[in-house]
């Protein structure tokens, strides 16, 4: 039967098993293969927060889901048009969110009476008419395998794993995706494995083979190649692109690199790249807990290394005392906090914007830090290097605010070149008739660096008040609040040398949604719907908390009504209002998920229809 | 480009070894009271220092918080007055950066055994290469008189008036029983021991843990006298050396036998023991190290004083370069486009 051909905007398809099922393979594989093939593409790994959970449970469910399209997107797609479910469980937990008349690949094998059993079905779904809304096919992805991989010198168990690139191929032939890719992929990750690469290849083929002969499937669709950049790129989680941010920050600013940090969800992942990257000259220290994470960092800092730490929110905690002290030092350092559900161990995996206050006034005594923030997983790495060159060049440590879903989550990383990518200077002090330990530079209000080693500049910095310009211990009155003023100058100074907060849409008017962070992504989706849908409102998006834009004053005078969206009970909210005495209207949710586009959309049209505010 | 740091460290290169105990004063008034012991151990760490061979560029002198902890203050070379209890783990991120550089510590027993004991026994155990002053008094100072975890029993505080219900940490022990590679202790009265002990940690490659008895004239007066006065020490401390029997006493008149595991005190001059009965300290043997140890709260055996414990093992630090080393001759090493690529990349064209 000749199939029919048809044309989609964009999909989102979502990949949902067993953690043994080789999920986050098959979701990598498509969503590289779609950039590849020039869609634009955004993803999202749903990991059960269970190491091993037992097979077939609806809490051991590991999951994996792509949002991919011809026109820019930035997440990962509220409702799922293409599920494949490894078994009864997987089915079930991610029913709620298919959209209507979606796409089912089921894997037959998955719903036997014990799958059944687990996943608490009294019937088998795919039989009992209950799936009636969507386009299901139970495919016997094992029992063809098995046919398949006979001839192959290869356990029936060995033979089942192959089951993912099985159902990878079936949708890659329905959606007509490119298989290059992923046959370059597996001969390269398999290539000393002969059988393995041969059966894993075998089941990528079968599958694309199952769509194209079997007339069940009557349509192939296609999405359309986007405008995007010429360029190589590829997909990165925001911690991969935190730790290389890292590096390429010491390499821009010909310095070397040192990480001390303790093991934390969702922020780990930067310390196993890091300590991945030893022939790149990078020292990490695993430390005994979160306060050494830092302070090893201030100890490197202080050698005159570009010196970091990364964590997550009860970390974080612990390292208040010591950003406290890196502050009065006037060192610099880059703190990466990855934020997720508190408080205390709280929901680990999930993600929330609810540290900023934390960030912006968890200290004792009047300690200013710079904090910036990085809107999705590709921007982790512009914003590690941005906190380190306000860092370096401001002599003062940077907390960067990334959060659990861009953290773990992936998008198109446009893969600069070396060269590209601004140099930073850093100046050590070298001359002792001119160095004081706490004399500043007249623009930056930077005091001098000079690091041991240096003959002549033997001098000592601590957490006691420091007189100005010669950094004597000082307990004067007067000096203090000179101090106090000079820290406090020199973050406020670093408004100048950084970018305007722009607006989207009208520059003035009624209704201006300003968001943070991690939610850019829900954000911008929701405004190009209400834009589409023919709807008055502007957006902007900091990613500069501290100090905040130059122009943020007069943009939000601009407009008589603010919306902040943000994934706490109103942190910005909070600070803006404090700053600005300018009332803000919350969208506040702490639902252990990223922001929904559907929710902004949603609170932005009762805006509109109400004049509430 | 060259790398900033290595360029300003090669420039400044000569390096300034001729410097003696003076150009140590960092010309900042010493705060501690009259009589304090502190005072001792800032005098002998200003004498040695200068012979070590070591630039004075090259000292960094690290401390937590305490009395004790200001000793950074005192001394002209590069310094770091910390947080409570973090001293190690700041300056393990610094030796760790800069193996080069001479990295001492000075501590109090409480920034060291309370609130930063967690970073004590990390520190020791990775073996940092770093000599760490810990300034005894049994007390905090500070903080005008709390009991510390070394306090001893029962002893009166500002916050045990009625006396302390915890037994103390063994200190030596606690530094051995967490792999510390070198483990001394001095007091501040005799200053030729301590001048010999801060030496041979400063020469130890490795976690060189040093306990120095310090009085506290203020808040806890006197608490070594039993063992570091003038009149007490002959009979009360036994000196450590290498390779040498145990014997203590104003004439060497007593020495320490070991009775299975347990040392005794036997006489030299009742005609029933003579030297070659007595223990010969090794500074090798980990099991005779933990008996020297165990003999702090023994009332009927002197203090030993001196080096208990010494073992050459490659310090962390060490490690750490020898890891870069090895991996930067590796393909691809410092190749920051490759690895910007990752190994999973696509072209639009
Ligand atoms: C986080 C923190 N907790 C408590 C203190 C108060 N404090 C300062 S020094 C000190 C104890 C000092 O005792 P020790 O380390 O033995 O030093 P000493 O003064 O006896 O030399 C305490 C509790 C502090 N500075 N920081
Ligand atoms: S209070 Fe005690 S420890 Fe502190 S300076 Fe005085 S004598 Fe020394
Ligand atoms: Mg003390």
């Amino acid at each position: 039967m000749e199939k029919q051909e048809k044309y989609l905007d964009g999909l989102t398809i979502r990949f949902a098993g067993d953690s043994g099922d080789g999920m986050q393979l098959s979701g990598t594989q498509f969503s590289n293969t779609s950039g590849a093939m020039g869609n634009y593409v955004n993803t999202f790994p749903d990991y059960p927060a269970e190491i091993r959970a037992p097979e077939g449970t609806l809490y051991g469910v590991s999951a994996y889901q792509i949002q991919i399209a011809t026109k820019e997107i930035s997440t990962f797609g509220a409702f799922i048009d293409v599920l494949v479910a490894m078994n009864a469980s997987s089915l079930k937990v991610s029913l709620p969110k298919l959209s209507k008349g979606a796409v089912i690949i089921a894997n037959e094998s998955g719903f036997g009476a014990k799958n059944l059993k687990l996943a608490e079905y009294e019937t088998n779904p795919l039989e009992d008419g209950s799936l009636s809304d969507f386009e299901v096919h139970s495919v016997p992805i094992v029992e063809t395998m098995k046919e398949v991989c006979a001839d192959l010198e290869m356990s029936p168990k060995f033979i089942e794993r192959t089951k993912n690139l099985f159902a990878l191929g079936i949708v890659y032939a329905l959606y007509s995706r490119d298989s290059e890719h992923t046959i370059k992929w597996l001969n390269e990750k398999f290539g000393k494995k002969p059988v393995v690469l041969d059966a894993n290849l075998r089941a990528l083929k079968k599958g694309m083979e199952y769509t194209a002969v079997n007339d069940e499937f009557t349509t192939i669709y296609k999405v359309e190649k986007s405008e995007v950049e010429p360029g190589f790129y590829r997909n990165i989680t925001g911690n991969e692109a935190a730790a290389l941010g890292l590096v390429i920050a010491a390499n821009r600013a010909n310095m070397h690199l040192f990480l001390g940090s303790y093991p934390i969800t969702p922020a780990t992942e930067i310390l196993h790249f890091i300590s991945g990257y030893k022939k790149h000259g990078v020292k990490h220290l695993q430390a005994e807990d979160e306060i050494a994470g830092l302070t090893s960092a201030i100890g490197a800092s202080f050698g005159g290394y570009l010196a970091a730490t990364t964590t997550s929110g009860p970390g974080l905690s612990l390292k208040v005392e010591a950003m406290g002290l890196a502050c009065i030092l006037e060192l610099p350092l880059v703190i990466i906090d990855v934020q997720r559900a508190g408080p205390s161990t709280g929901i680990p995996t999930k993600p929330e914007q609810t540290d900023l206050l934390m960030a912006m006034y968890g200290r004792h005594g009047d300690a200013p830090i710079p904090i910036v923030a990085a809107t999705d997983a590709a921007d982790c790495f512009n914003m590690t290097i941005e906190a380190a060159r306000i860092a370096l060049k401001y002599m003062t440590p940077v907390i960067l605010l990334t959060d659990g879903y861009i953290a773990q989550g992936t998008n198109a990383f446009k893969v600069p070149h070396i060269e590209d990518i601004p140099e930073m200077s850093p100046t050590f002090a070298t001359d002792p008739e001119t160095y004081q330990s706490y004399k500043r530079d007249p623009e930056t209000l930077a005091r001098m660096w000079a690091v041991p080693g240096t003959q002549g500049l033997e001098h000592r910095i601590g957490g006691l008040e420091k007189e100005d310009i010669t950094g004597n211990v000082s307990s004067d009155s007067e000096n203090h609040q000179l101090m106090t003023n000079l820290r406090q100058a020199k973050v406020d100074g670093i408004a100048k040398d950084i970018p305007l907060l722009q607006v989207h849409g009208e520059q003035s008017g009624d209704l201006l949604i300003l968001g943070w962070g991690g939610t850019y992504g829900a954000i911008k989706d929701a405004w190009n719907d209400l834009r589409c849908d023919g709807k008055v409102v502007s957006r902007a998006h900091l990613k500069y908390l501290n100090p905040f834009p130059a122009n943020i004053e007069e943009v939000l005078n601009n407009f008589d009504r603010v919306l902040i969206p943000e994934l706490n009970m109103g942190d910005l909210k909070m600070m803006i209002q404090g700053k600005f005495l300018k009332r803000i209207i919350g969208l506040n949710r702490v639902d252990g998920l990223p922001l929904q586009t559907n929710v902004v959309y949603n609170k932005v049209v009762e805006l509109l229809e109400s004049k509430e505010g | 480009m060259k790398n900033v740091l290595d360029s300003v460290l090669e420039e400044k290169h000569q390096g300034s070894f001729e410097f003696t105990a003076k150009d140590l004063k960092s010309g900042a008034d010493v705060r501690w009271c009259a009589g304090c012991g502190d005072f001792s151990v800032l005098a002998q760490v200003q004498r040695i220092m200068p012979t070590l061979g070591i630039a004075k560029e090259n000292i960094a002198v690290i401390s937590g918080i305490g009395c004790s902890s200001r000793f950074p203050y005192y001394m002209d070379t590069y310094g770091m007055h910390t947080l409570h209890g973090r001293a190690l783990a700041i300056a393990s991120g610094l030796k760790i950066a800069r193996p080069e550089l001479s990295v001492w510590v000075a501590t109090g027993d409480g920034d060291c055994m309370s609130i930063g004991g967690n970073h004590f026994i990390h520190a020791a155990r990775r073996n940092v290469n770093m000599n760490v002053l810990m300034f005894n008094n049994g007390i905090y100072s500070l903080t005008k008189g709390q009991y510390s975890p070394l306090s001893l029993k029962g002893q009166i505080t500002k916050s045990s008036p009625l006396g302390v219900l915890d037994d103390p940490f063994n200190a030596s022990a606690l530094a051995l029983g967490a792999g510390s590679s070198f483990v001394a202790r001095s007091y501040d009265k005799d200053a030729k021991l301590m001048k010999v002990v801060l030496e041979r940690a400063a020469r130890h490659n490795g976690f060189a843990f040093v306990e120095i008895y310090s009085n506290c004239v203020i808040f806890n007066d006197g608490a070594y006298d039993g063992y570091t006065t003038k009149e007490n020490r002959f009979d009360n401390t036994v000196n450590l050396e290498h390779g040498m029997p145990l014997v203590f006493g104003k004439d060497l008149e007593k020495g320490i036998k070991l009775d299975g595991f347990r040392p005794t005190v036997v006489s030299l001059t009742d005609g029933k023991h003579s030297k070659d009965d007595l223990l010969i300290h090794d500074e090798a043997d980990t099991t005779l190290a933990a008996i020297l140890a165990d003999m702090t709260y023994n009332p009927t055996v002197p203090q030993p004083m001196g080096v208990f414990h010494a073992v050459d093992r490659t310090p962390y630090d060490q490690r750490t370069t020898e890891q870069l080393e090895h991996y930067a001759i590796q393909p691809g090493a410092g190749d920051m486009n490759a690895l910007l690529k990752g190994n999973d990349s696509w072209e639009i064209k």
